[in-house]
């Protein structure tokens, strides 16, 4: 508690930007080597799935599997490339090129790289987010302009993802501990959260424990502003990982601090 | 912010670190003055390294009082960062980067204006003879031009004080010597140098004032020339005789030395001249199977001071 309090004390927003400057300056360089995958990745998943999958399941919640399938896939992409950004990219900075050492013999204080970090881990989720928002648009699976509300909201959602796999990684001392991070958590998510089938053909319990997972809240506002409802639970869902970004945001911090500064 | 040139650029008192329940720095207090070059020797785990990480907050002191440029270690490390470079152990260069990027990625990170910063950073690369690589990525550079860049890199916001730490393990001599040349012309410019090594003529060549640590203390403190006089003699004789004769050896030129030391079969004895130590030995007709007359190097006391035990 003492740490999380000297830590929201010493972080600076300028250093912040700073180090997500950095990355974002060795990004730009390879942009389009790095991005063009994220364009294929729709068109993979929407043909197979979708469209191969889709000629044998019925019609979900009145729309065709594809409809269905769309928006929950890209709540996957925040999760993946904000997770990939923050655990393997992050931990080769810190142990194999030791970027964090570099950084902190300037003016930047632990706090700035590591929270430079989460952001920029953020901002690649949400660039793949935003890219297969763009081709699922182009597939004229965008039903409503309430997707627009996206724009900003995927950024939020991509960085809860950050933050935790950022806590993961100031855990861990082995790079290959992150399969085990990928195999029992994202995974699990990807595959129950409501992406490819609605959670209500869970039994209860699941359901309930679905409500407690981040990615279920955040298929729950893709689907709905996509196909252009602006109810309820859409509010509760993104409130929910609004407020779950804001509290764990320091977590990874103070970690990291606790591992670096000996 | 408050630039006052203070007199000692560091301060220490009673500096202690401890760490997974060891103790890495113990109960040292030292003094660096503006211009020095100061020289933290000793072997592997002596505590060195963690001394000056604990100058630029990478490792706050357990107790004791530490103050880098007038500036509390532990309440204005912000401030001691913006005026200090540090030269690194380990390459850490953005290797995804070319020379001139690495250099103004760094400059960012201390708020140094793009213009003002490619100007800096190309004064840099003359500097350290890189300028015909500005645009090589780093990968492809060799380890001695890396080290070069990282003293660049270091010096990227005109620091006052420069830390170095082992600034030339591993390097050819031609890389080490340019360095050292490199490191002497920043002293005309009255930059302030914390070096650590464990190479004795590198401390020799760059260090006006060193200390020698061993297990978290400081052992001695002066000048090269200082130490060598207070702890031998200018002049060592190595000598190895028959064996039925060492004895005889030690009884003759024992009491000609300031002290003497052995060497597996070698003898090597301190004094004021070395010759005159060989002329009493052959006098005494010593079979002598080896034998050299040299000047006592910083080794000598060295290794006097921290014994022969291996250090990992």
């Amino acid at each position: 508690m003492n740490t999380l309090v000297e830590v929201a004390r010493t972080i600076s927003p300028i250093g912040v930007y700073r180090m997500w400057q950095r990355n974002w300056t060795i990004f730009k360089k390879i942009f389009w080597l790095a991005i063009a995958p994220t364009f294929f990745e729709p068109f993979i998943y929407l043909l197979s799935l979708g469209i191969g999958l889709g000629l044998f399941v019925q019609k979900i919640e009145g729309m065709s599997y594809i409809q269905f399938l769309a928006p929950g896939l890209l709540a996957s992409t925040v999760m993946f490339g904000a997770s990939f950004e923050t655990t393997y990219d992050s931990f080769v900075r810190m142990k194999y090129e030791r970027t964090y050492d570099a950084v902190l013999a300037t003016p930047l204080s632990i706090e700035d790289v590591i929270g430079g970090e989460v952001l920029w881990g953020a901002t690649r989720g949400y660039l793949n987010a935003l890219i297969f928002l763009i081709v699922i648009a182009a597939f004229s699976l965008v039903r409503s302009p309430t997707a627009l509300l996206l724009i900003p909201l995927l950024f939020i959602f991509s960085l809860l993802f950050a933050v935790i796999g950022m806590t993961f990684t100031a855990l861990v001392s082995n790079i290959a501990l992150f399969n085990y991070y990928f195999t029992l958590f994202i995974t699990p998510l990807f595959l129950f959260s409501g992406i490819f089938f609605p959670i209500e053909a869970l039994p209860s319990w699941a359901r309930t424990l679905a409500w407690f997972t981040p990615l279920y809240h955040i298929v729950i506002v893709c689907r709905n502003l996509v196909l252009g409802r602006l109810n309820e639970s859409v509010l509760i869902s993104a409130l929910w990982v609004a407020v779950l970004s804001t509290i764990l945001f320091l977590i990874p911090i103070a970690l990291m601090k606790k591992r670096l500064i000996k | 912010m408050g630039k006052e040139k203070v007199e000692n650029v560091v301060i220490a008192e009673h500096l202690t670190k401890q760490y997974d329940g060891l103790t890495a720095v113990n109960d040292i207090s030292f003094q660096i003055k503006r211009g020095e070059r100061f020289g933290f020797l000793g072997p592997n785990g002596a505590g060195k390294t963690t001394t000056i990480k604990m100058l630029y907050g990478m490792s706050p002191p357990t107790s004791g009082k530490l103050s880098v440029l007038g500036l509390d270690v532990r309440k204005q490390v912000r401030e001691i960062k913006k005026r200090i470079g540090v030269v690194p152990q380990e390459t850490n260069l953005d290797t995804e980067l070319s020379v001139l990027d690495n250099l103004l990625v760094y400059a960012n990170y201390f708020g140094i204006p793009k213009n003002a910063a490619r100007k800096r950073a190309e004064e840099l690369l003359d500097f350290i003879h890189l300028e015909e690589r500005a645009n090589t990525m780093v990968d492809a550079l060799s380890g001695g031009m890396k080290r070069r860049l990282l003293l660049a890199r270091a010096l990227i916001n005109n620091p006052e004080l420069l830390i170095l730490d082992e600034p030339t393990t591993g390097l050819d001599p031609q890389a080490r010597h340019l360095i050292w040349d490199r490191l002497m012309s920043l002293r005309e410019q009255g930059v302030t140098i914390i070096i650590t090594t464990h190479y004795m003529d590198e401390a020799s060549t760059l260090c006006n004032i060193l200390v020698i640590m061993d297990e978290g203390k400081i052992i001695t403190e002066g000048s090269p020339a200082e130490l060598i006089a207070r702890y031998t003699s200018q002049e060592a004789l190595e000598i190895r005789v028959i064996p039925d004769q060492t004895q005889k050896a030690l009884d003759i030129l024992i009491p000609k030395s300031k002290s003497y030391e052995a060497q597996d079969e070698t003898l090597v004895f301190f004094a004021p001249s070395a010759d005159e130590l060989l002329k009493t030995a052959e006098e005494a007709k010593l079979k002598i199977e080896y034998v050299l007359v040299r000047r006592t190097t910083l080794e000598d006391v060295f290794l006097k001071l921290t014994g022969r035990r291996l250090r990992d």
